[in-house]
Order: structure tokens, then C-alpha cells, then sequence
């Protein structure tokens, strides 16, 4: 995900003003946005409904953008705390949290019948977990364990320092276990 | 084992269970491994890596990227539709009550009395229609706890 001369170059352009430049910008990185939103507030258009809406919010604002810099690091604020927000909206009018059942999926094909019974019951654990985790605890098991970002890109998201990713990391880590074993 | 040992320790177990140890911090976890204490830990840690990374994201239909950006640039277009029309309406609604204000004040069959009690109920409506509007728009800019999910 770095920021490559391309990505100055369709920078460079829709702050021009060109929509193609920037859409050919919000097709590149549409994906790890929509994962992103889902990881924050675990539901399928509303994941949708909030990428779409930063890259809206980006447009606006992408004059201010300082080209060089990554852009999804800066698309990334943007939609961070429009989920937070809407995480907060949702908690202030006492509506369900999301569930993460759908939207989560096996991500290994290993069948092994023998074995599959427990896997079926602990990936069940898993999900019902992550969805009572807090939503920042959530995020960085995501960004760390389903994107796979380095520490150093985590760190660069979530402007902080390394260390704190690691600190974030464990107790987020430490929440999910006692999760599992309240569930097993 | 002290804090600062038990922190370095920690961090040492995440860099461990994320493939981001560097050279001499792989002999000095294991270090830590002799100890009981940290064993456990690390076996009830490896067991939490190893579940989450056996799920991943469902991934959405293909036809849902397909339409990504049109849904984006059709609603980049709403946004302009919906700052004209605001607008448009704003400046409609102000010059008619401003015209009927002006017919107000020169309609001599109205007492003065009700003339000024009508501005005033007008005067502290639009008053406080801005305190709001401003208060919101403060607070959404200035709100250091903004992110905090109350």
C-alpha cells in the first residue's frame, strides 16, 4: 500500500479537479477501505455506506492533501472516525451492536473431518468474540492478523508509537483470550 | 519477574507471534520462555493468534466492486445537487420573510403591539436556530474527545 509515483500522479490530477483521476484512485484502494469500515463496525453496508462517504469526504477536502504522503494513511483518518462516530451514534440509541457471523469467514480449505467439529465450534467462539470486543481492540487484531500490516504501518494508521502498538496489540489480544475462555 | 520485565516481555511475545522479532530479540524471549509463568502465556497467546488468523473477511459479491465508484461519483453529484438546492431554498425562504415582514410592518391594520410581538417570537426563533447551528458546528471542529464512543 505505499504511496507510488502513480498515486502522486492521480493526486496531482484530482486536485485539479479530474473525477476519472480520482476514481481510478478510489478503485485501488476501495477494497481495503470497505475491509477496514467492516472490521470497525462489523455490518456489510454499513461498511459500504461509510467508505463510500470518506472517499466523499476525501474528495472534498483533497486539496488540503499533501501529495508525497500515503494517501490511504489520510483516507484512512477520514473513515476511522466516521465509523467511530457511527459506532457512537449506534451505542447513544441503544441499537444492536453488529454481529460478526456474516461476515467473517473460514480462511484455510484444510479439511480434515476429524478435526473440523472443533474448528466449526472454536471459529463460532472466535466471532461471537470479536464481535464483543471494543471497537479499537477489534481494529488492531484486523490490521494486524487480517490485513497484515507491519507494526510500522499499524503505527503510521493509527498515528502512534510503535510501542503502543505492541502495548494495544497484547491487551487487545489478552481481552479476545479471556473472551474465549469465558465462551469455552 | 518485575513490571519492566514482565512489559518487555510482552512486547517481546507480540514481535514473537507477529514474525517481527529482530536478531538478538529471539534469544532474549527465550529466555523469558524458560519461566513457567511466560510459557503458559505464550502457549495461551499462540492459541489466539492461530484462531484468529483461521477466519477471514467474507468477501462481498464482484458485481460490488464493480459499482463501487459509480455509487461514489453518483453520490459526489448528490452532494452538489444537495448544497444547490440548500441554498437556493435558504435564499428563497429569506426573501420571502423578508418580504412579509415588510408587509407586516406597513399593514396599519395590525397594532404595533402585535407587530413587535411577532418580531420578537421571529427574532428569538432565528436566534436560536443559529446558537444551535454554531454550537454543533464548534463543537464538531474543537471536540478533543470526539473519537471517545461514550
Amino acid at each position: 500500500m505505499n504511496t507510488s509515483l502513480n498515486d502522486d500522479d492521480l493526486i496531482l490530477r484530482a486536485q485539479r479537479g479530474e473525477k476519472e483521476a480520482y476514481g481510478l484512485l478510489v478503485r485501488a484502494y476501495m477494497q481495503p477501505a470497505y475491509y477496514s469500515a467492516l472490521a470497525l463496525v462489523g455490518s456489510h453496508d454499513e461498511a459500504m455506506d461509510l467508505s463510500q462517504q470518506a472517499f466523499i469526504r476525501a474528495w472534498m477536502a483533497i486539496r488540503k492533501f499533501e501529495v508525497g504522503r500515503r494517501f490511504f494513511t489520510w483516507y484512512y483518518r477520514i473513515l476511522r472516525n466516521l465509523c467511530l462516530n457511527r459506532l457512537r451514534d449506534r451505542a447513544s440509541q441503544a441499537a444492536p451492536m453488529a454481529h460478526f457471523d456474516h461476515v467473517l469467514d473460514v480462511a484455510d480449505d484444510e479439511q480434515d473431518p476429524s478435526l473440523e467439529a472443533d474448528r466449526a465450534l472454536l471459529r463460532d467462539r472466535v466471532r461471537t468474540a470479536l464481535g464483543e470486543l471494543r471497537p479499537e481492540e477489534r481494529e488492531i487484531i484486523v490490521l494486524r492478523d487480517f490485513d497484515e500490516h507491519s507494526y510500522a504501518e499499524i503505527a503510521e494508521l493509527l498515528e502512534c508509537p510503535l510501542g503502543t502498538v505492541m502495548s494495544r496489540l497484547y491487551y487487545a489480544r489478552k481481552h479476545l483470550k479471556d473472551l474465549l475462555e469465558d465462551l469455552s | 519477574m518485575t513490571e519492566m520485565e514482565r512489559d518487555r516481555f510482552r512486547m517481546l511475545m507480540m514481535k514473537a507471534l507477529d514474525g517481527e522479532l529482530a536478531g538478538s530479540e529471539h534469544s532474549e524471549f527465550e529466555n523469558f520462555l524458560r519461566t513457567s509463568e511466560c510459557a503458559e502465556e505464550w502457549a495461551q497467546f499462540r492459541k489466539v493468534k492461530e484462531a484468529t488468523m483461521s477466519l477471514k473477511f467474507a468477501t462481498p459479491a464482484p458485481e460490488v466492486w464493480d459499482t463501487y465508484w459509480t455509487s461514489v461519483y453518483n453520490r459526489l453529484e448528490r452532494g452538489l445537487a444537495w448544497l444547490l438546492l440548500a441554498l437556493g431554498a435558504a435564499t428563497l425562504f429569506a426573501w420571502g420573510a423578508l418580504l412579509a415582514a415588510e408587509a407586516l410592518w406597513n399593514d396599519s391594520g395590525v397594532p404595533l403591539l402585535m407587530k413587535i410581538a411577532i418580531f420578537s417570537v421571529a427574532g428569538g426563533f432565528f436566534l436560536l436556530l443559529f446558537s444551535v447551528i454554531r454550537e454543533r458546528w464548534f463543537t464538531s471542529r474543537h471536540d478533543k474527545y470526539n473519537e471517545v464512543i461514550r
